[in-house]
């Protein structure tokens, strides 16, 4: 089938697709959306979370049929040209980076929460953080980071 | 993955036609298209139910009706749901992830599957998945399985826990099939797994969810979800209580107590609930009334730690329970 989607404000078409694929394989593999990442593909990391009109969610158990009409958001598309989002940048100032993994996912589920709240306390952004894994930092440069985007 | 049809049905008689043994129907998809890539789950069809008016929460006349496909983060933020079912609003607060939350379903949380490892792994036996090749958990893995309800066929917990919550506040899940409509309790709705594991809900063929009927209850004011889990967030329980109390001064008058982690399906614990009502609101009275929890329980060589922590996480929610005005 041909899935249209709209992809980072931009009306796309994929062809041939299969509409038990993931919204992942459709971004990654069709698309050319390699931001998003694919690592458990069982919705348990958090790596693959783009937004879906507007809420973030696991593109891994989306299907891609169900992504049909819909508004998608995804790391590439958070940066006004050159200039990185404030939650970017304040990965990289914060050193919050290590393989990058799990990084995009991150940086989206940040993203959403301070859209929705401005100034989280640190139980907020541990909570609103659950669903992402990192096995690399520990956590605490990425919950520096999320602070640092805060007061910016 | 096997190869599925893909269907968008746009009414709830559509799909209900199109639907037969061998279709699924996709809501959320966080446990559908799990299963299917791990090919537990291999419909031929899949009908997305997304397009069907089954949206919505209503609460007027004092109850709450909710709709199958509202999303679990909506229904949990709701204040008519935060304020007057407070144990509603931490169980579904306290489930998966913000992400896998804002996909999945009221309908779909209350059909997800096991999370039992040998349920998940096609290449073992496992009488859930493969009616009579067996069940390997009961001496094998077993830590994260029931104590309650349990088989010689099936020890699977059942992993939902807003139907925990649910099973406290009496609710009724609303069904639509080709033969009509109907209402059955939800705990009638979960079947014990008995010598047919593979058969959870009363379900007919094409049977779908369509909503959740929640009866008013003033005093569900006061009530609370506590869970209890190997991490602090994002894990499935190992014990979690849902706990309700109307009082007058110290006394406790009426209970609703129902518990998961611990049974085949949520458990609705009547006794615990008798033991408290009458009672005065002490310590005393809520470690009386936790012994009658264990009465039933068939314990497995990894889950030996189950009732007692099933008692302690009750006593731990009433106490906190007291807390909350
Ligand atoms: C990593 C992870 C962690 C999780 N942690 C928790 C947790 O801590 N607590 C918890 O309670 N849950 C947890 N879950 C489970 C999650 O809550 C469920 O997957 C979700 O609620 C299912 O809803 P859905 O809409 O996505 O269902 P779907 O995947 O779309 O459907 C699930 C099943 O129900 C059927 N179905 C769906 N809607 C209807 C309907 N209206 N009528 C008839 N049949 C229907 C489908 O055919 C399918 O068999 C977790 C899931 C994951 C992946
Ligand atoms: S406990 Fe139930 S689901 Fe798990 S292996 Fe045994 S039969 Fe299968
Ligand atoms: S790849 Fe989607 S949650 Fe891990
Ligand atoms: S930086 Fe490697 S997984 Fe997080």
């Amino acid at each position: 089938m041909r899935l249209n989607v709209t992809v980072n404000g931009e009306p796309r078409q994929a062809e041939d697709v299969w509409p038990g694929e993931s919204l992942l394989y459709v971004l990654r593999e069709r698309l050319g959306l390699p931001g998003s990442k694919n690592a458990c593909e069982q919705g348990e990391c958090g790596s693959c979370t783009v937004y879906l009109d507007g809420t973030p969610v696991c593109a891994c158990l989306v299907a891609a049929g169900q992504a049909e009409g819909r508004e998608v958001r995804t790391v590439e598309g958070l940066a006004e040209g050159e200039a990185l989002d404030r939650v970017q940048q304040s990965f990289v100032d914060a050193g919050a980076v290590q393989c990058g993994f799990c990084t995009p996912g991150l940086v989206v589920a940040a993203h959403d929460l301070l859209a929705r709240v401005p100034e989280p306390t640190d139980p907020e952004i541990r909570e609103a953080l659950a669903g992402n894994l990192c096995r690399c930092t520990g956590y605490e440069k990425i919950l520096d980071a999320v602070r640092l985007a805060a007061r910016r | 993955m096997r190869e599925y049809r893909f269907e968008r049905p746009g009414t709830v008689t559509e799909a209900v036609r199109r639907s037969g043994s061998d279709t699924a129907y996709l809501a959320g998809g966080t446990t559908l298209v799990d299963l299917m890539k791990l090919e537990v789950m291999t419909p031929g069809r899949v009908l997305d139910i997304n397009r069907l008016p089954l949206r919505g929460l209503d609460a007027t006349g004092g109850g709450l009706r909710i709709g199958a496909l509202e999303r679990m983060t909506d229904v949990a933020a709701d204040p008519r749901v935060r304020l007057g079912y407070p144990m509603l609003s931490q169980a579904l607060e306290l489930s998966a992830s913000g992400q896998l939350r804002n996909m999945a379903s009221i309908g779909g949380n209350l059909l997800q599957r096991t999370r039992c490892g040998y349920f998940r792994d096609v290449s073992m036996p496992c009488n859930k998945r493969q009616p009579g090749s067996g069940c390997p958990a009961i001496r094998g893995e077993n830590r994260m399985h029931a104590v309650l309800g349990t088989s010689d066929s099936c020890v699977a917990t059942h992993p939902s826990d807003l139907a925990v919550a649910l099973a406290a506040l009496d609710a009724r899940v609303q069904l639509q099939g080709r033969d009509g409509v109907r209402t059955v309790n939800l705990c009638d709705f979960y079947l014990l797994p008995a010598d047919t594991p593979h058969l959870e809900h009363d379900l007919r063929p094409g049977e779908l969810v369509t909503g959740v009927i929640v009866p008013r209850l003033d005093w569900a004011q006061r009530s609370i979800y506590l869970k209890i889990r190997d991490r602090q967030s994002y894990e499935f329980a190992l014990s979690s209580a849902a706990v309700a109390i109307r009082r007058e001064g110290d006394t406790i008058v009426e209970a609703r107590v129902a518990v998961g982690g611990m049974g085949t399906r949520p458990w609705r614990l009547p006794a615990v609930e008798r033991a408290l009502a009458g009672r005065p609101a002490t310590s005393n009275t809520y470690a009386a009334a936790a012994t009658a929890t264990v009465d039933g329980t068939r314990p497995l060589r990894h889950n030996a730690f189950k009732p007692e922590l099933m008692q302690r996480t009750l006593i731990r929610a009433l106490l906190e329970l007291e807390q909350t005005r």
